[in-house]
């Protein structure tokens, strides 16, 4: 028992770049593909913690993701040139975490005046935030205006990809599954009761929005990175949506689930490729198929519980 | 005598033009087990609510363990000491028995976001002894081969005793009870009361308890409210209760002068 996360951690970790390192052996299609998965997973598990574990409904994901993304790109696009290949890691490493910590303070920013809003009302203003996030990027100059930026570097590769969706798995695990973690699932089933036992609602809250936008930002950087140009029609509603529905498809607040949902509705788009046109039109009745047969989640088991 | 544990002094509480309590003076000492009883919406509840924090008293003023209350969050009372049940049960529906009993053991200053992420040794000590003191509980309540399945699937009566076992989990100081014989058949009562008595005097705390139900309250309590249209109407042992004209009248209501 004793210290199998952090086991699984770094056996995680270690895989991801394991492969990595003998990434030329793969289709360099696959692995684009596989990398759009790992972004996908981090997205999906660390709003999960929002809206899963915490019964926060949020449609503002793909807002946070844009900060991480625009400020990780600005940052590499601007000292990248200047600093030998060497440190390029470092530098890719240290913009992941500012895009990351700005996500997050973005998370702080909408998470504390929207506290006393839940359901309809509170997923209403997530989505207008997103949306004033866009525009904004749209709007401002030194982030490319409506072109966004181009000429990133393509330093996301499936090492990091998939290092990161592993610490976000290990993140969102051991924060529920502990004595405080089970605070984010109290607020979620009763938020009187959770309070009458001795938990702050506003903290978790705030907690589950700082630490989702955090993940959301560093998959940004990470998208940014990987698809070496970004524009803001990249991160509109549509995005927080696919997130969304990934959640949901996977069974709210089941990370196994979501994992596997992630993963399946990024391969999906690509396997539809063949049927061109059709694409879209069968991905989304396949949706909403699952929808009306698993309205509880496609994955059901590896029910959340505690150690 | 010492001081007591729990003060209400003038409480009055107002929704718009509808005064719910009025002027309410009530006293808990340590290890006391005491009734408030009326008539439906008598205030009984509200009163808990303000006890509890979850409202705030319009005047008066109420202290607990001579601190006031006035401002302070449910969540910090019940961190010092205020611990309650709900006349609706309110489990965590996603939790297992074992869960639901845990969450409650909030009091671990150790638990913290930092501790839970870094899973040292301090953490893992903390988390088994939660999950030992968790069982604990369960067993003295002949629970704890429930504790894997969900709390909400349990049958009624027992709902409603994990309910108090995970408001014992907060290792209170004052215990609340809000209507916990609601729709429990008169054996259930029995029960209700010989475990309601059976925890203050293995947990050694006071007990306030809002009943509906008078075969309850004087059965056990040591001392009674009895509130009506919000204030209260009498206050005495059970036998001065029983026999107030006042009490019987909010009750039965009043005879008619025979014409």
């Amino acid at each position: 028992m004793r210290g199998k996360e952090k086991l699984f951690l770094l056996l995680a970790v270690v895989a991801a770049v394991g492969v990595s390192m003998a990434s030329s052996l793969f289709n360099r299609y696959y692995l684009g593909v596989a990398v759009d998965v790992g972004i996908n997973v981090i997205l999906a598990v660390s709003l999960n913690l929002i809206n899963g574990h915490t019964g926060q409904f949020s449609l503002g994901h793909a807002g946070f993701m844009a900060v991480g993304g625009y400020l990780a790109a600005k940052l590499t696009l601007v000292f990248g040139p200047h600093l030998p290949p060497a440190v390029q890691p470092f530098l890719f490493a240290g913009a992941l975490l500012v895009g990351g910590v700005s996500a997050a303070l973005a998370g702080l920013a909408v998470g504390v005046p929207t506290l006393r809003l839940r359901g309809d009302y509170l997923a209403i203003v997530t989505l207008g935030f997103g949306e004033i996030i866009r525009v904004i990027f749209q709007t401002s100059e030194p982030f490319g205006a409506a072109t966004g930026l181009t000429g990133i570097a393509k330093l996301t590769n499936f090492g990091w990809a998939w290092g990161l969706a592993a610490v976000t798995v290990y993140v969102v695990a051991c924060l529920v599954n502990s004595t405080y973690g089970r605070g984010f699932i109290a607020v979620h089933d009763d938020e009187i009761a959770a309070s009458a036992m001795g938990i702050n609602p506003v903290r978790y809250k705030v907690t589950a929005f700082v630490v989702g936008a955090f993940f959301a930002g560093i998959a940004g950087g990470l998208y940014a990175h990987q698809k070496a140009v970004i524009s803001p029609g990249g991160f509109d509603f549509l995005k927080s949506i696919e997130i969304v529905v990934m959640v949901i498809l996977g069974g709210m607040g089941r990370t196994v689930g979501v994992i596997l949902a992630a993963v399946i509705l990024t391969i999906l788009p690509e396997l539809l490729r063949g049927v061109a046109e059709y694409r879209m039109i069968i991905y989304s009745l396949l949706i909403i198929g699952l929808m009306l047969t698993r309205p509880q989640g496609l994955f059901t088991f590896g029910k959340k519980r505690a150690a | 005598m010492s001081a007591p544990l729990l003060e209400l002094e003038k409480v009055t509480i107002q929704f718009g033009g509808l005064t719910a309590v009025c002027d309410l003076d009530m006293c808990v000492g340590e290890r006391e087990l005491i009734g408030l009883i009326g008539p439906n919406g008598a205030g009984k509840t509200t009163a808990f609510n303000m006890i509890t924090g979850v409202y705030q008293p319009t005047s008066g003023s109420i202290r607990f363990c001579q601190k006031p209350t006035a401002g302070v969050k449910p969540y910090i009372l019940s961190l010092r000491g205020i611990s309650r049940t709900f006349q609706n049960i309110r489990l965590f529906a996603q939790m297992t028995v074992l869960d639901n009993v845990r969450t409650a053991m909030q009091g671990n200053r150790a638990q913290r976001v930092r501790d839970a992420l870094l899973r040292g040794r301090t953490f893992r000590e903390v988390e088994a002894r939660v999950a030992n003191e968790a069982m604990e509980l369960l067993k003295i309540f002949g629970l704890d081969h429930f504790h894997d399945s969900m709390g909400k699937s349990l049958p009624y009566g027992d709902q409603r005793r994990l309910e108090i076992v995970r408001a014992l989990a907060a290792k209170p100081k004052l215990l609340l009870l809000d209507e916990p014989a609601a729709g429990m058949n008169p054996t259930e009562k029995q029960q209700l009361m010989e475990l309601i008595r059976f925890v203050q005097d293995k947990f050694q705390i006071a007990v306030l308890l809002v009943e509906h139900d008078m075969k309850v309250v004087m059965g056990i309590c040591q001392r009674i409210h009895v509130l009506d249209y919000g204030r209260k109407i009498a206050e005495g042992t059970p036998a001065e209760i029983r026999a107030n004209p006042k009490v019987i009248a909010a009750y039965l209501g009043t005879e008619e002068p025979d014409a």
